[in-house]
Order: structure tokens, then C-alpha cells, then sequence
């Protein structure tokens, strides 16, 4: 049911694991089936320089948090801010219509790890 | 090293024709293609042919008059007849009808239906086992219960229930007594006069026979209607022509079964728990769902914490091992599977949930490949889960 990109990233996820000072630290839990995701990002001049994941999820959460680092790294904060599920449906190939919402939970999580960042920078000034 | 072995272990969502029941069924489709309801010599062939796999069936089960089986499409059709029949039949005397949490899809979904129309229906919880609970059952009992539908065994996660006793219950109070025997006939021995049973549904792909047959036993003088209005075969309760080969192939397998199941149960509970203990062993913060001497010896489910069945399931089909879960995300409501959530898994458990469901095929060697691969893929998928405590990932 899945495309064999999805599957490769299922396989062998890229930019698993934990950033222990990270910049910015978010967390979502998926609403629709209770899965969880939490995002870590590295930040410098303005781009991200180093994301890391986590998943408790089916292949499709495991494999759009993967491509959804792959499609972050080194990007602008502005840049990551736009990244969509529609965009990281499209590069994995497209996603069954039922694992769409797994999508969401990728980029939400990144979404929110880079609010993280951005709430604490606030307030450092 | 890298080797690939098929090993498929997921016989609760369908299982391979017998190679026995094919031969037997071949002549019906090309030969004698004549409807059992004619007058001439073909057709009487065909009827016949009905005749004897009722017959077969009807020993299987123990019936006492094979004119008590009713053949169907298959086991959501039989919990269709049975459920409908006997509410509709029987609406004047009551409208409640007692279930339990953890029954078939099918029979909770008939259940909700008849509920929009009036009925009224109580759903007996079970413990953490999967038990029904029969004084549960007793104290659910009214003046107007008409019926009482609980299943054989679960398919999902094996637990076979206490059906004589509950069958007394009912007996007992003049209430019909429906079971949903589909995962267990074949598989464990069933009596349908000692365990005083006056609905049995069945389905033949559940013991190796083709698909999309089934059979009802209605225990003779059994109030019910039919459901589907037609020509008036199978003694008017299912109109239809009736499905030569499809039905004897049921008889086949149900023959088959009947003389093997003793020896094939004995081989299977061996293979299953080896498989359990294996598992519980060597993979720490697993589990087994369900009971652990009353369940079916083909089934074992087990559960891992901080992961989730659908990625367990993907990682053991890249080895070669299918199987099912029943996680959320392998749902199409993506809702957990109402059977554990019945026996008190919370959500994120009934997550890592995944079911072997064994048969004739699997051998010993299957075990211990599944034994070998598995431990790495819980590995791998608890180092990328937040939820895994540091501490186990070493
Ligand atoms: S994470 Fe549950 S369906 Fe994808």
C-alpha cells in the first residue's frame, strides 16, 4: 500500500535520535489515532542546521517525519514555516488517503520545535 | 545472514484452501453445474452433493439432524440470520437482547442496527483475560431478553469462552442462545446439544474451505425468520440457488477437520507456545493478550510496549512474516480495536499490539525464524519512539 519511497523511509529514517541542547523542542501528539511525534532543531544564522526525530507511529508517521527533516534541513526558519504536508506527501511519492493525517503530524511537530526556538529567543532579549 | 523465509501467520484474516477440499470441489463447477432444485439427473447430483456436506457439517459441530444446518455466504451472513432472525421473530415476547463487549464486528454492528429499531441491548464487559463474566451475564438477564449471543472464541486475541455454562444460563431462563463459533469451529471441539447452544454460525474459510460460504445451525424448533426472501431454499431460511461447490467444499473441509483437529490442535498449541514463551522471554516489556491455557491453538497476541503494530508489521513483512494488529493505525476507523480496549488496554498499548494466528503450514522452523527476526525489529522501532525509556534501549 505504500510507495517504495515511504518504505525506504521507513527502513532506514533519516535524522533519528535526540538533540540534547537544542534550540527548539516540538511536540504533537496525532488526534486521530493517539500517536506521538517530538522534533528537535539546531538553529544558526537564521537556518536550521540540525533537526532529529522521533516516532511512536505507523510506517507512514515514521516516514513522513523523516522526509519532513530531509525537507527542513538547511532551510530558512521562514522556508521551514512553509513546509506542508502536501509537500512531504508529494516527495514521499504520495500517501494512501488514509495516512494523510500522519503528514500533518511531521510538520506540525517541526511547526512547533521552531515556535519553541522562537519563543525562547524572545525571551533571552 | 540475509534470508528471506515466507512465513505467514495470519490465519484469522484467511487462511489457504486445503488442497483436498479443491479436488473435492473441482467437478461442481464444470460437471455437475446443475441447481440442486431441478427434477433431473444432473441436479439431483447437486442435491446430493448438498445433502452430504450438510451432513458433514452437522457432525462437525454435533448436531443432531443435519436438516438443523443452514448454508450461507459466510459467517457475517450466519451472525446476520441468527441475530435478525431471532429478534425479528421474536418481538413480541422482548426486544433485549445480552452480547458481549469483545464479539465480531459483525455481531456488535447487527447489534447497533437492531438497537436503532427498538431493541434493547446490554454488551457484558469481560476481565483482563477476555472473559466473559457469567454472573454478569446472569444479573443482564430481564423478562423481556429474547436472546443471548456470545462467541465461541475470539479471534483476536483467543480466548475461548465458558459457552456451556452460559448456554445453561440461558436454557435456564428460556432465553435462545446464539454463538459465533467462526474462529473457533475446526479449530477446538464443539457439541452444540451438550453446550446447549440453539444458534451456531460458522464459516468455511475459517477451516481451510473456499471463501464466501457459511453455515447457521438452528437447533430444530428454534423461533427465527429469514432475512432474505426468494425462492425458499434451504427450508425457506435462505433463499438463493444455493452454492454447489462453495458447499461442498465446506463439507470437505468440515470433514477434514473434524478427523484432524485433535492432532493438528496438539501440534499447533505446541508451535504457539513456544512462540509465546519465546517472545515473553527474550523481548523485554512484552505481553500476552488474552488467556493462557483457554485460548485458541493457532492464536497468540502479544504486545509491545512503546511501539506501534502497523510499523512492527511492516518491519516483519521486510523479513517475510505477515501478520495483523490491532493497532488504530492499521484500522480503517483508525479507532484501537474494540477487543482490547474491552479488556482494559489503554490506548497507546492496544497500539503495539500484534496477532499470529498460526495454521497447517507453519512449522516449527517458522517459530523460530519469527523468534530470530522479531527482537530486532522491536528494537529498532523502540530506539526511534519518544516514548521509550532510555534505560531498555541498551
Ligand atoms: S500514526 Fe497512526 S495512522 Fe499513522
Amino acid at each position: 500500500m505504500y510507495s517504495e519511497k515511504v518504505m525506504d523511509h521507513f527502513m532506514k529514517p533519516r535524522n533519528v535520535g535526540e538533540i540534547p541542547d537544542a534550540d527548539g523542542v516540538g511536540t504533537v501528539g496525532n488526534p486521530v489515532c493517539g500517536d506521538l511525534m517530538t522534533m528537535y532543531i539546531k538553529v544558526k544564522d537564521n537556518k536550521l542546521v540540525d533537526i532529529k526525530f522521533k516516532t511512536f507511529g505507523c510506517g507512514a508517521a515514521i516516514a513522513t517525519s523523516s522526509m519532513t527533516t530531509e525537507l527542513a534541513m538547511g532551510k530558512t526558519i521562514e522556508e521551514a514555516m512553509k513546509i506542508t504536508r502536501a509537500n512531504v506527501a508529494e516527495n514521499l511519492g504520495g500517501l494512501p488517503p488514509i495516512k494523510m493525517h500522519c503528514s500533518n503530524l511531521a510538520a506540525d511537530a517541526l511547526h512547533e520545535a521552531i515556535k519553541d526556538y522562537q519563543k525562547k529567543k524572545e525571551a533571552k532579549k | 545472514m540475509w534470508r528471506l523465509r515466507k512465513v505467514y501467520m495470519d490465519h484469522g484474516a484467511g487462511m489457504p484452501l486445503d488442497s483436498r477440499v479443491f479436488e473435492a470441489m473441482k467437478p461442481y463447477f464444470m460437471e455437475y453445474y446443475g441447481n440442486p432444485s431441478s427434477s433431473y439427473s444432473s441436479g439431483n447430483i447437486a442435491k446430493e452433493a448438498l445433502a452430504a456436506s450438510r451432513e458433514k457439517v452437522a457432525q462437525l459441530v454435533a448436531a443432531e439432524n443435519s436438516r438443523e444446518i443452514i448454508f450461507t455466504s459466510g459467517g457475517t451472513e450466519s451472525n446476520n440470520l441468527a441475530i435478525k432472525g431471532v429478534a425479528y421473530r421474536n418481538r413480541e415476547k422482548g426486544n433485549h437482547i445480552i452480547t458481549t463487549a469483545v464479539e465480531h464486528i459483525s455481531v456488535i454492528n447487527i447489534c447497533k442496527f437492531l438497537q436503532k429499531q427498538g431493541f434493547e441491548v446490554t454488551y457484558v464487559p469481560v476481565d483482563k483475560q477476555g472473559v466473559v463474566d457469567l454472573e454478569k451475564v446472569e444479573a443482564a438477564i430481564k423478562d423481556k431478553t429474547i436472546l443471548i449471543s456470545v462467541m465461541y472464541a475470539n479471534g483476536e486475541i483467543g480466548t475461548i469462552q465458558p459457552i456451556s455454562e452460559i448456554g445453561k444460563l440461558a436454557q435456564e431462563n428460556s432465553i435462545i442462545f446464539h454463538v459465533d463459533a467462526v474462529a473457533a469451529a475446526g479449530k477446538v471441539p464443539i457439541n452444540v446439544k451438550e453446550e446447549n447452544i440453539g444458534l451456531l454460525s460458522i464459516s468455511s474459510n475459517d477451516m481451510y474451505g473456499p471463501k464466501g460460504v457459511g453455515a447457521l445451525y438452528i437447533k430444530k424448533g428454534t423461533k427465527t425468520q429469514p432475512i432474505i426472501q426468494g425462492g425458499g431454499q434451504e427450508t425457506g431460511l435462505r433463499s438463493g440457488t444455493e452454492n454447489v461447490p462453495g458447499i461442498v467444499g465446506m463439507g470437505k473441509a468440515a470433514e477434514l477437520a473434524k478427523k484432524e483437529m485433535e492432532s493438528e490442535g496438539k501440534r499447533l498449541t505446541g508451535l504457539r507456545d513456544k512462540l509465546i514463551t519465546g517472545v515473553l522471554d527474550t523481548i523485554d516489556y512484552s505481553f500476552l493478550n488474552g488467556h493462557p491455557t483457554e485460548r485458541l491453538p493457532n492464536n497468540a497476541n502479544l504486545r509491545f510496549s512503546y511501539i506501534e503494530g502497523e510499523s512492527l508489521i511492516l518491519g516483519l513483512d521486510m523479513h517475510g512474516i505477515q501478520v495483523s494488529s490491532g493497532s488504530a493505525c492499521t484500522s480503517k476507523t483508525l479507532e484501537p480495536s474494540h477487543v482490547l480496549l474491552a479488556i482494559g488496554l489503554a490506548h497507546e498499548e492496544a497500539h503495539g499490539s500484534l496477532v499470529f494466528t498460526m495454521g497447517k503450514q507453519n512449522m516449527e522452523e517458522d517459530v523460530d525464524y519469527v523468534l530470530e527476526v522479531l527482537p530486532d525489529v522491536v528494537k529498532r522501532l523502540r530506539a526511534l519512539s519518544p516514548l521509550t525509556p532510555k534505560e531498555i534501549l541498551r
